[in-house]
């Protein structure tokens, strides 16, 4: 750049346009507009099902059995809190179905949120990114092809339908090992485990937990996607891109987890009310 | 025939940084052209900018009645069909093979039968002369059998332009050279338009039609080869001799008392011609070598006969070493045509082959005349 005679020449700062008010502003309005282009082009024929299939299948295979692995002690920890607490209040009548509610409302999403978002969204990411910076993003765009609906759509369908299909593997992983380690290690008993099941919990907070995991499959996979495709500078740049692709992830799945469940707290009266 | 591209007042930021701004030229349809300019400069840049993927501030790129710089996304991916590229790795689907590769534009874009597609991914691996590796994965190919598949799966839905970007990166000046006749070939047998961005000046001296050089956020020049060859522009001149010695610097460019200072010393040694050979085929002063020829078997390029047409109507706008070198090329009919000043002067100081109201002109068949 050529000096403009008048203008003082001044420094480079290391802070030039990071601390612009807008800058966070743009970075979200780009994400969403990418986020409305992706639910746009859902519609749009043809609907690529190879792609979608082999992705899940993609997703699945780098998630069931982190998430089965994470699930078993996830449930546990539960069980035994509150196996000792119902113990203390003198509600052991109850340990079994507080434990249900506890699993199948609040942890068994989030185990599938941070599952889907570190393992399935950081693959993913970390793909995209790959085909970014060699060109193939570019080259397919070229010929005529929109990425957005060939590669991101079947992934962000992929992330959301797996997401789904591992809540209810984490319900079930996470149920059992909180009777395993309430009844076998604690000494429950087990009758009045299984009869408590129902006292609580009710069909609701399945479908809940299913809805939530719904949302952040879509939410880790329009991320991943997102952070993958604008990758740039190199090999470093895909690692920086995977990176904040989680990071993100996770911040806007805790805050959407707390929206939804305040939600459903008003729509949905809980039990004996 | 490939289609004419008009590039008009193009200009292109990054933030505050400007790229290039104000390029105009025009890619005359079916000839081929080669844009050089030091690294840095924005030619990858150019390239993107052609086919949509960069969107530049100001300016139009006309190319069939559609400017690609302002027209919709739906009207962008239908013209960027007309355009094959051939990206600096080839890159190619990873996950893919060859064949596969190849076949990607033919499966997403047409209906065509598994058979059909065969046949025509055949012809295109046969044309760049890669039959019998459709089963390897990118991976596993040489960089140079990685360009020709790029080129062929660039080629594989008939486009009417193709971009090249840097070609010759990393192969060898033999490859190079293999590489340099197919792209001549290939002129030859589909008539496309073809826009090169290189550094090999070897390349720059011998394929192409017209030629560009890309400097100081500018379009230095764009005409034909002799004009380039010819031109006693120091930058030119500088660039196509591969020497340090003139305005362009190792980074930025340098201050004009240390440019005289090395040309003098330049003179000294006896100029261009004495100074040996630079690297990347960088010699021969403002020597015009003949152009590369398609191998014998094909049929001559018809762009060859367009093109003379088109510099002999502009012959009296060079300046005279250009136009003697354009002479020197032209067949006895078009120079008696041209010093007999039946052809009128074209508009836009000759850089346009169309005449003032935009149509194109016809012409005369000079066989036809008494």
């Amino acid at each position: 750049m050529t000096a403009t005679p008048g203008e003082k020449p001044k420094a480079p700062g290391l802070l030039d346009g990071k601390l612009s008010p807008l800058r966070p502003l743009r970075a979200s309005g780009n994400l969403f507009a990418f986020a409305l282009d992706v639910i746009r082009a859902v519609f749009r024929r043809p609907f690529q099902l190879r792609e979608f299939i082999q992705q899940t299948w993609f997703v699945a295979s780098v998630t069931i059995l982190p998430t089965a692995l994470v699930a078993i002690p996830f449930g546990a920890v539960i069980a035994l809190q509150l196996g000792s607490l119902t113990r203390q209040l003198g509600a052991q009548s109850f340990t079994g179905s507080a434990s249900v509610l506890a699993v199948l409302r609040e942890a068994s999403p989030i185990v599938t949120a941070l599952l889907i978002a570190g393992a399935g969204g950081s693959a993913i990411c970390a793909d995209l990114g790959a085909r970014k910076i060699r060109d193939e993003i570019d080259a397919m765009e070229v010929l005529g092809i929109s990425p957005i609906q060939r590669l991101v759509v079947p992934r962000v369908l992929a992330s959301m339908l797996v997401a789904v299909l591992l809540n209810g593997l984490v319900s079930v992983v996470g149920v059992t090992g909180g009777y395993f380690f309430n009844v076998i290690l604690q000494g429950g008993t087990p009758g009045a485990y299984l009869a408590s099941f129902s006292a609580l919990a009710q069909v609701q907070d399945f479908w809940s937990g299913e809805i939530k995991a719904l949302i952040f499959g879509l939410i880790a996979g329009i991320v991943a996607s997102y952070k993958g495709l604008r990758a740039g500078g190199g090999p470093k740049g895909v690692g920086d891109a995977v990176n904040q692709s989680v990071v993100i992830t996770f911040l806007l799945l805790f805050a959407v987890n707390f929206v939804i469940t305040a939600i459903y707290f008003q729509l949905v009266p809980p039990k004996g009310q | 025939m490939g289609v004419a591209v008009h590039v008009e007042g193009l200009t292109k930021s990054f933030g505050s940084q400007n790229i290039w701004s104000d390029v105009t030229l025009t890619l005359p349809p079916g000839e081929i052209s080669v844009m050089l300019g030091p690294s840095g400069t924005g030619k990858s840049v150019f390239l993107k900018s052609l086919v949509g993927l960069l969107k530049p501030e100001r300016g139009s790129i006309v190319m069939s009645d559609t400017d690609i710089v302002s027209c919709s996304e739906r009207d962008l991916y239908d013209v960027r069909r007309l355009f094959g590229v051939l990206f600096q790795d080839g890159a190619l689907f990873g996950s893919m093979n060859l064949y596969d590769n190849i076949a990607f534009p033919l499966r997403e874009h047409t209906k065509k039968s598994e058979s059909e597609v065969r046949s025509i991914v055949m012809e295109k691996m046969d044309m760049v002369g890669l039959a019998g590796t459709e089963g390897k994965l990118p991976g596993e190919i040489s960089g140079g059998m990685r360009k020709r598949a790029g080129i062929a799966r660039a080629l594989v839905l008939d486009p009417e332009v193709i971009l090249f970007d840097e070609p010759d990166s990393g192969l060898d000046p033999v490859r190079v050279a293999y590489l340099n006749q197919l792209i001549v070939d290939l002129n030859a047998q589909i008539d496309a338009t073809f826009l090169i961005v290189t550094h090999d000046i070897g390349t720059a001296r011998t394929v192409p039609d017209n030629l560009g050089l890309l400097f100081r956020r500018h379009l230095a020049m764009f005409g034909p080869r002799e004009q380039l060859l010819t031109s006693q522009e120091p930058v030119v001149r500088q660039f196509l001799n591969g020497r340090r010695e003139g305005p362009i610097g190792m980074s930025e460019e340098k201050d004009v008392a240390q440019v005289e200072a090395e040309m003098a010393a330049l003179e000294a040694r006896g100029g261009d011609q004495h100074n040996g050979v630079g690297p990347k085929g960088a010699s021969g002063g403002e020597a015009v070598p003949p152009q590369l020829e398609p191998s014998p078997g094909l049929p001559e390029r018809k762009a060859v006969r367009r093109r003379q047409e088109r510099v002999a109507r502009m012959l009296h706008t060079y300046d005279p070493a250009t136009a003697d070198a354009i002479r020197a090329s032209l067949p006895a009919d078009l120079l008696a045509l041209a010093d007999s000043g039946s052809y009128a002067p074209t508009a836009a100081g000759g850089r346009e082959w169309r005449t003032e109201d935009g149509a194109e002109l016809v012409v005369p068949d000079p066989r036809g005349r008494p």
